[in-house]
């Protein structure tokens, strides 16, 4: 029992680390239909960036986080207006090559930038402590996580649902034409929905970082998986993103303690008969 | 027009000729390594340690310039590496091939060699079973097997008697589990289990909550170095297990100095055992260090593959040497049979019967220096050591 409780927090915290980085994704192929391959770059440029501030400059964790989200949001905005812009609603073939040569052009500016070594981002004090939780000890970073995760979750689902800024991004991806007919600024509605997935994708980058740390390949190594967890709970839907980060969080994490010569055998064939039986993801839209 | 190409033809051919009596001395040495992608720094290491012996040796031997051909192989791949080597003999000529990263990619060279006439020298590559299968390699890294095995003893000799092994699921994981296995059990101790990883686990908490679940007293590890190696380190302090008195031992790999910025404080203690440290204390290392330094272009980029470099040069210059320029694989390598001299890691010769190097094999805990840094501190050594993996067959 004890120890079943204390992979399901390890399992937790892996899917909640997942669920900051990928809800970002889910976003943009969700509302904005656009496949966003250079999703997992944007948190590596993050990872970077606080990795440099907090290491070499020597600043505090939260400043970390705070200039990594900043830099990494003005870094895509030239990007988006130059790029992302001409691939809205573009067949998803054009989508794919051309974030994916962006995500190796990222890969090969920071590595020149700020070398080929494995960054890490120093954790505070009170984070880099294990805290005993009853159970077992646990990283306090873990804990964390979880909770960033969790408000990460929370706001979302707020802002799309309940505010003004959600109804009208809603109504533009529903249908743009008549959203900007009705005085809609659809341009700018993007532009911030696609700052706010970037924004997320380097909180998640950064907070992650302990669970997929931040190295030169960073963005094709994960690409895989953030794409799996978008497509397994329905790219768009928020509860569809937790529900499939705790879930494959949980597989991965359960096969690995149990059986971990198996590699990742459980965490696919777990994907196979999800999409077989939910061809949408859980909570993907019919379209 | 016409005269001009006429001049130009002439030109051409005087060059060709005047390349022919003038660089008929020039040796050409091809180096097969990782220079770009996921391990370019281990390239760069090569590179590093090559360019640092050509600075403190100069270009040439007897008379006889030596050329450099440098060959990209980012990943392991080994029917590339086989095309890269022929291209290299072929095309460019060379006498001599060097480098050489992973193992796969070595074995794929060996059935060359023969035909070639050339030899190889291996900076890396660190499986056992390269040496048996051509006479023409000789060897100037390690094997895992090699410094794996002295820590069977000192885990016994720290009063530990119950491991629990785990190891990346791929050839050198496993061959250090088996390594490590027999050592320590002939010293008296027992692994009570072997967990096999997959090569990319990111999370390894649930690896920690195992190897505390099975009672051992200490963990074996090893891991290839780099982003997973940081995973490890980190989960083992952050789930206790080191609060818990698990001790901790893994050959070097898993502290190469380049990752020890990136592993910080949660690295001190951890005990490893390898063939070189960058702190080596020794004229010989001095010199080294500054001129890998000064060739690499930063000091915390330096590691373990370039010291494989800078002695596979010694081996390449020595042979040149022997065989006064001329091309003769088998000569070659039987003049540097039995060679010994003082490499930057320590008293070191190749073995006349393997090919492989004997060496110094150093137990290192990872200390802080007097500038904050942490480092890979020698605490004992275990002379003369050879390939435990060559000798059982």
């Amino acid at each position: 029992m004890q120890t079943i409780l204390s992979i399901a927090i390890d399992a937790f915290a892996y899917g909640m680390a997942l669920f900051i980085i990928c809800i970002g994704l889910s976003l943009t192929m969700g509302l904005m239909r656009v496949v966003n391959l250079a999703h997992g770059a944007f948190a590596m440029i993050a990872g970077y960036i606080a990795s440099y501030a907090a290491r070499d400059l020597g600043l505090g964790y939260a400043v970390a986080i705070f200039l990594a989200i900043i830099g990494t949001v003005i870094i895509s905005i030239p990007l988006e207006r130059l790029l992302y812009r001409r691939i809205y609603g573009s067949p998803e073939l054009t989508q794919v090559l051309m974030t994916i040569g962006i995500t190796f052009c990222i890969i090969g500016i920071t590595n020149y930038f700020f070398g080929p070594t494995l960054k890490t981002i120093p954790l505070p004090g009170s984070l880099s402590q294990p805290v005993d939780v009853g159970i077992r000890t646990i990283a306090g970073h873990r804990l964390f996580v979880m909770a960033c995760g969790l408000v990460v979750a929370g706001g979302l689902w707020y802002l799309i649902e309940k505010t003004d800024f959600g109804i009208k991004l809603r109504a533009t991806v529903d249908n743009a034409a008549m959203a900007d007919a009705l005085g809609v600024r659809t341009q700018v509605i993007y532009a911030i929905s696609f700052a706010i997935a970037i924004g997320l994708a380097a909180l998640g980058g950064v907070v992650g970082a302990e669970f997929l740390p931040i190295e030169p390949y960073y963005a094709l190594r994960y690409m895989v998986t953030f794409l799996v967890v978008v497509s397994v709970g329905g790219a768009g839907s928020i509860p569809g993103a937790v529900v499939a980060c705790l879930l494959l969080g949980a597989i991965d994490t359960t096969g690995r303690y149990l059986m971990p010569e198996f590699g990742n055998f459980f965490f696919y064939a777990a994907v196979v008969a999800i999409v077989c039986v939910f061809p949408r993801g859980f909570f993907g839209r019919a379209q | 027009m016409k005269v001009s190409k006429k001049v130009l033809g002439a030109a051409i051919g005087a060059l060709l000729a005047g390349t022919v009596s003038a660089y008929a001395d020039t040796i050409k040495v091809g180096i097969i390594g990782p220079f770009s992608g996921p391990f370019a720094l281990q390239g760069k290491n090569f590179q590093a340690g090559v360019e640092a012996y050509m600075a403190l040796n100069g270009k040439s031997v007897k008379g006889h310039d030596i050329e450099v051909i440098y060959r990209d192989l980012p990943t392991a791949n080994p029917a590339q590496s086989r095309a890269l080597a022929q291209e290299l003999v072929v095309k460019d000529k060379v006498q001599y091939l060097g480098g050489v990263y992973f193992t796969p990619d070595a074995m794929a060279i060996t059935p060359l060699l023969k035909q070639a006439n050339v030899p190889l020298v291996i900076f890396n590559a660190a499986t056992s079973a390269i040496m048996t299968q051509s006479p023409l390699v000789v060897r100037t890294s390690f094997t895992t097997a090699q410094t794996t095995s002295p820590l069977g003893k000192i885990a016994v000799d720290r009063g530990v008697k119950k491991v629990i092994s785990a190891v990346s699921d791929y050839g050198p994981g496993v061959d250090a589990e088996a390594a490590f296995k027999k050592a320590f059990e002939s010293a008296g101790g027992q692994v009570v289990e072997a967990i096999r990883m997959p090569l990319n686990t990111n999370d390894f908490s649930p690896i920690m909550q195992r190897i505390r679940d099975s009672g051992a007293e200490a963990v074996f590890a090893f891991l290839p170095s780099g982003p997973t190696t940081l995973g490890f380190v980190k989960a083992y302090n952050e789930t206790g297990l080191k609060q818990a008195g698990i001790k901790f031992f893994a050959p070097g790999d898993l502290t190469q100095e380049s990752d020890l910025p990136a592993l910080g404080d949660g690295a001190l203690g951890l005990l490893t055992t390898f063939h070189y440290a960058v702190s080596h204390d020794s004229p010989e290392n001095k010199k080294f260090v500054e001129a890998a330094t000064k060739a690499i272009g930063g000091a915390d980029q330096l590691s373990f593959p370039s010291v494989g470099a800078y002695d596979g040069m010694h081996v390449i210059y020595k042979m040149i040497e022997a065989t006064d320029g001329k091309q003769d694989a088998q000569k070659a390598v039987d003049a540097v049979k039995g060679l010994s001299w003082t490499s930057p890691r320590g008293p070191v010769s190749i073995d006349a019967e393997t090919r492989h190097i004997t060496e110094n094999i150093y137990l290192r805990e990872v200390a802080k220096g007097a500038d904050g840094k942490t480092y890979n501190k020698e605490i004992q050594t275990f002379p003369n050591q050879k390939d435990p993996g060559l000798a059982t067959q």
